[in-house]
């Protein structure tokens, strides 16, 4: 129990920080701007309560807003990414069946699942939050282009950091 | 009512979502729409910290950049110095200079957070009200506009850049002295701008130099940068003249506060016609 508290901890600032201070610089031809934090509630346990879940997403999201100069635009996004991930979990996994805490980590649900997970889940926020961002009709086309290639980005980001922690785990 | 709290506690899941949901986006209409809040922002003091640190340790990687535009800098200024002019005539007379008084004074700033890669793009610097920076002051480098400040803090301020979709700068042509505007939405690219509602009969050839107007809060003549091309257009199809931005926003090191000294005299005065 206090282990998964402490390993999320961790994961929490590391990832503010990883997006702060590395991605948050990156911008290829205008079009790719990673949002890799999501990860942190993209494997949060599966046990967790929606309520925990949804205030963990909006503060993840406010602090990376403090940083982004963009009040609730991010928390508005993460919200969403946390109502989705409630959703897609209810659909495809069983609750019963595991013992202690587990996590949606690709060790344990393997490659196909978690990349359908990651791929879907981030797709919507990107397409969510750059559409927030950019707030006009008009440059929909645009803000399309980005969001396909940060998502491609994203994801690929996602599936390196699952496989440098790979754990092969029984279910 | 029973059955109405089984209800909710069935579908938890949406219901938390819309009351989270709307609470975001209460705070981004809100705080957006006026540019920012002072409190979850870059000038509020914790984050403000933070960025002042790692920008300790980023600073030492561009001492050689920094060096160098310093330099060029001290060149041009000494390029002014009254001793560096030839006296022509014979006769030397020292006249106690009434003519001239000080209309802009500058206050140098360091970045210490900058993007440039996004839809709006700000800025913080390090020099707050403290320093005798207020709201509405425009902020420029040594190669060009940089953009206008925003908010302050007691010790830092943040700087809305030229690349934000509500900055529009009264901007002319160095040579004719046409009025237009510049403003931003060129694709999100960080070294363009375009130039607007200049007047048709104008000739206007590609590498003509655009500075700013007496009408804007700049002094008249700091550099915007050069046409580039001629039949831009932007997404919301506006025709214009695409303009090569003289200021590189992805090294920005130092800047200068402008401060206009008859700038509330001036306010003062257009307030008094309005009522």
């Amino acid at each position: 129990m206090s282990r998964t508290i402490i390993y999320n901890l961790l994961r929490f600032i590391v990832l503010v920080f990883i997006q702060v201070f590395l991605l948050k610089n990156i911008s290829l031809y205008q079009v790719v701007t990673p949002y890799f934090y999501i990860l942190f509630i993209l494997l949060l346990p599966f046990n967790i309560p929606n309520f925990l879940l949804y205030a963990l997403a909006f503060i993840l999201g406010i602090t990376i807003d403090a940083f982004y100069d963009t009040p609730g635009l991010h928390a508005a996004s993460c919200v969403l990414l946390a109502y989705v991930r409630i959703i897609f979990i209810s659909i495809t996994v069983q609750k019963e069946g595991f013992d202690n805490e587990p996590e949606p980590t690709l060790g344990l649900m393997g490659f196909r699942w978690f990349f359908l997970y990651a791929l879907i889940l981030t797709f919507l926020h990107h397409f969510f939050l750059l559409n927030l961002e950019s707030f006009h009709f008009s440059q929909i086309l645009f803000t399309l282009t980005r969001v396909v290639f940060s998502t491609i980005f994203t994801v690929l980001l996602m599936l390196i950091s699952g496989l440098m922690f790979f754990k092969k785990k029984v279910r | 009512m029973r059955n109405l709290l089984i209800f909710i506690s069935k579908y938890n899941a949406f219901f938390l979502f819309i009351i989270f949901e709307v609470t975001s986006l209460v705070i981004f209409v809100k705080y957006n729409d006026f540019q920012k809040a002072t409190f979850i922002s870059s000038s509020n003091e914790v984050i403000g910290n933070i960025y002042l640190k790692a920008d300790q340790v980023t600073d030492y990687f561009k001492l050689g950049i920094t060096n160098d535009s310093l330099a060029r800098e001290n060149a041009r200024l000494r390029n002014q110095l009254k001793s560096s002019f030839y006296v022509d005539s014979s006769s030397v007379k020292t006249v106690a200079d009434t003519i001239y008084k000080q209309q802009y004074s500058y206050i140098a700033a360091r970045v210490i957070n900058n993007s440039f890669n996004r839809r709006n793009n700000y800025l913080t610097i390090n020099r707050g009200s403290n320093a005798g920076i207020t709201k509405g002051m425009g902020v420029i480098s040594s190669s060009g506009v940089v953009g206008i400040v925003i908010n302050t803090g007691p010790n830092l301020s943040t700087v809305q850049s030229l690349l934000h979709e509500n900055t529009r700068i009264s901007a002319m042509l160095a040579d004719s002295n046409n009025v237009g505007s510049l403003i931003w939405d060129n694709n999100l690219d960080p070294t363009k701008a375009m130039l607007i509602n200049i007047m048709k009969q104008v000739k206007i050839k590609v590498g003509m130099p655009v500075v700013t107007s007496g009408y804007s809060l700049f002094p008249e003549g700091t550099m915007l940068g050069h046409i580039s091309r001629l039949d831009a257009k932007n997404s919301s199809n506006v025709t214009g003249f695409e303009v090569n931005l003289s200021v590189n926003f992805s090294n920005l090191q130092y800047v200068y506060v402008v401060t206009n000294k008859l700038a509330k005299e001036q306010e003062a005065l257009e307030a008094q016609e309005k009522q």
